[in-house]
């Protein structure tokens, strides 16, 4: 136990598992197919500022409609008596346990042409939207998937929160919107914060999502990743490239998101289940 | 504003349930067309037929061996390395959490690329034939072990060390001493860290599929089947594992609510 040796193994594994592979990936991007050094690949990846650009606006619309629906959610559990609370985070877990593949397939019937919703305007006799293959139609399942994860963090933190600071602002004469504004708020920072890292990067690096609700017309990094690997145009080096831009978009995002937060343990919301 | 409130939660959990409701409707759905939309009639028939799929029950095995592997590997490699992570100084520690936070930072997808070209590497290098079952345990570990780390740190930390010194002092040897008491202290934290990797293994679906060649899991075979046709048995399929989850959380929660009840008994 006094030992230090017994982590070795884990160092060994994380070292040839997390960074060698890693190294391989900024190692590919600036090769080309020869293994010849070149900017080529970083170049290229300029080519598709307009792909990233849509899963970064496509990421941030769903990071803040989660945000919106999300706190007055975790706001509302955390103010219901303790044994229903249990009960509604659990309802609110038994979606995540789904595949998310199965859920996503799931929205695939709904929002289609010939779907439940469009059949059911129909017959109540309302024009019929088109839905699916469409930029919305992405959001929504970003939203759908990931809104759990931003519910969870910060409904952990208002539980947490010290009921006697808010007395505090009471008694000093603060009304209801004033606690809330200056005081609840302030503190769930750290809930929010970790709420939307967890929604940003799945929403910002998806490719299922975009490809089962977007069609073909909505492309996002994680398409273009999946693409140059697995998919129709084989080009490993571009994909590295691709990879170690959206890597470092990731990084700096969160790095960014550090920056709100004083507190100094960002996992302390976020590592619920 | 009590009544807003129900109503609000309300239409959020409609939003989240909804879906999954008419997947589970549309397992029933006796078609010919395949239609997943057009309600015609109640059979059994996509559950016999998923439970006769060679295909998916092989992709369910295969999944239930990943997942018991890499549970039981990681557990096992990660227990070891929160020890001596928490003996640490200061600076290695520090060195040893960034790298433990790699995997769980950086967007699945990346972690899945980039353990698919060193694998690609490895195999061309030692003449295997190509990526499979080693491969998928191997990533599986690779991203399990953070969680495992994360869940049995803290409950070292809190363990009170004197203890183990204790225990040693009434003249017991330290294996034993280690085995009878301070394993026990930590259960709790191996137990969820084990649990964790467990169902993070088998729900994954982005890292193996990089990293699977042409072995099939449940979530890829899911995967293919939503991109080829349109099956009600995708349906049948969601409602299982949807009942298999709900069982599941149910006994873990009565038997969370036996242990506190015992709990307090106690006190």
């Amino acid at each position: 136990m006094k030992n230090k040796a017994v982590s070795a193994p884990y160092a060994v594994w994380s070292i040839i598992f997390i960074v060698v592979p890693l190294f391989m990936v900024a190692y590919f991007a600036f090769t080309d197919a020869s293994g010849a050094f070149t900017f080529a690949n970083i170049a290229k990846v300029g080519q598709y500022s307009n792909v990233f650009l849509r899963s970064i606006i496509l990421g941030l619309i769903a990071t803040i409609i989660s945000l919106a629906l999300g706190y007055p959610l975790a706001y509302i559990i955390s103010k219901v008596k303790a044994n229903h609370q249990t009960v509604l985070i659990m309802l609110l877990m038994v979606p995540m346990w789904m595949n998310f593949l199965l859920r996503t397939y799931a929205w695939m019937s709904l929002l289609e042409d010939q779907g439940i919703i469009n059949n059911a305007l129909a017959a109540i006799g309302l024009p019929r939207f088109h839905m699916i293959n469409t930029a919305g139609a992405v959001v929504l399942g970003m939203v759908y998937n990931y809104l759990p994860y931003m519910i969870l963090p910060i409904y952990t933190v208002l539980t947490k929160m010290d009921n006697s600071v808010i007395e505090a602002a009471e008694d000093l004469g603060a009304n209801k919107s004033q606690i809330f504004a200056k005081v609840i708020f302030p503190m769930s920072m750290p809930g929010i914060i970790s709420g939307i890292t967890m929604v940003f990067v799945p929403a910002v690096s998806t490719f299922i999502i975009s490809k089962m609700l977007g069609g073909g017309g909505n492309l996002l990094i994680g398409d273009l990743i999946d693409m140059q690997f697995l998919g129709s145009s084989y080009n490993p080096n571009l994909g590295s490239a691709i990879s170690l831009v959206l890597m470092i978009l990731v990084f700096i995002c969160m790095g960014i998101m550090n920056q709100f937060d004083d507190g100094d343990d960002i996992q302390g919301g976020g590592m619920l289940i | 504003m009590k009544a807003l409130s129900k109503i609000y939660t309300f239409l959020v959990f409609l939003f989240l349930y909804a879906p999954i409701i008419i997947l589970i409707i549309f397992s029933f759905n006796d078609t010919q067309t395949f239609s997943r939309t057009v309600f015609s009639g109640f059979t059994l028939r996509w559950y016999k037929q998923l439970f006769e799929d060679r295909l998916i029950m092989e992709a369910l095995r295969n999944t239930l061996v990943i997942a018991v592997a890499s549970a039981i590997i990681s557990t096992i490699i990660g227990t070891m390395a929160a020890f001596g992570i928490n003996k640490m100084k200061k600076l290695p520690k520090r060195f040893m959490m960034t790298v433990t936070n790699i995997p769980m930072v950086n967007p699945d997808i990346v972690t899945g690329v980039s353990l698919m070209l060193l694998f690609v590497f490895a195999v061309s290098l030692m003449n295997m034939r190509s990526l499979g079952m080693a491969t998928l345990i191997i990533a599986h570990v690779t991203f399990c072990l953070p969680y495992v780390i994360l869940s049995v740190l803290p409950k070292l930390r809190q363990m009170d060390s004197s203890l183990y010194e204790a225990a040693q002092d009434l003249g017991c040897p330290p294996a034993k001493a280690f085995m009878k008491v301070v394993i026990p202290e930590i259960m709790p934290g191996i137990i969820t860290g084990m649990i964790m990797a467990f169902t993070l293994s088998i729900d994954d679906f982005v890292i193996s599929y990089f990293c699977s060649g042409t072995t099939q899991t449940l979530p890829i075979y899911i995967y293919s089947m939503t991109r080829k046709r349109i099956s009600p048995e995708i349906n049948a399929l969601s409602t299982v594992l949807f009942a298999a989850i709900l069982i599941l959380l149910m006994i873990i929660n009565l038997r969370n609510a036996k242990d506190s009840k015992k709990e307090g008994k106690k006190r």
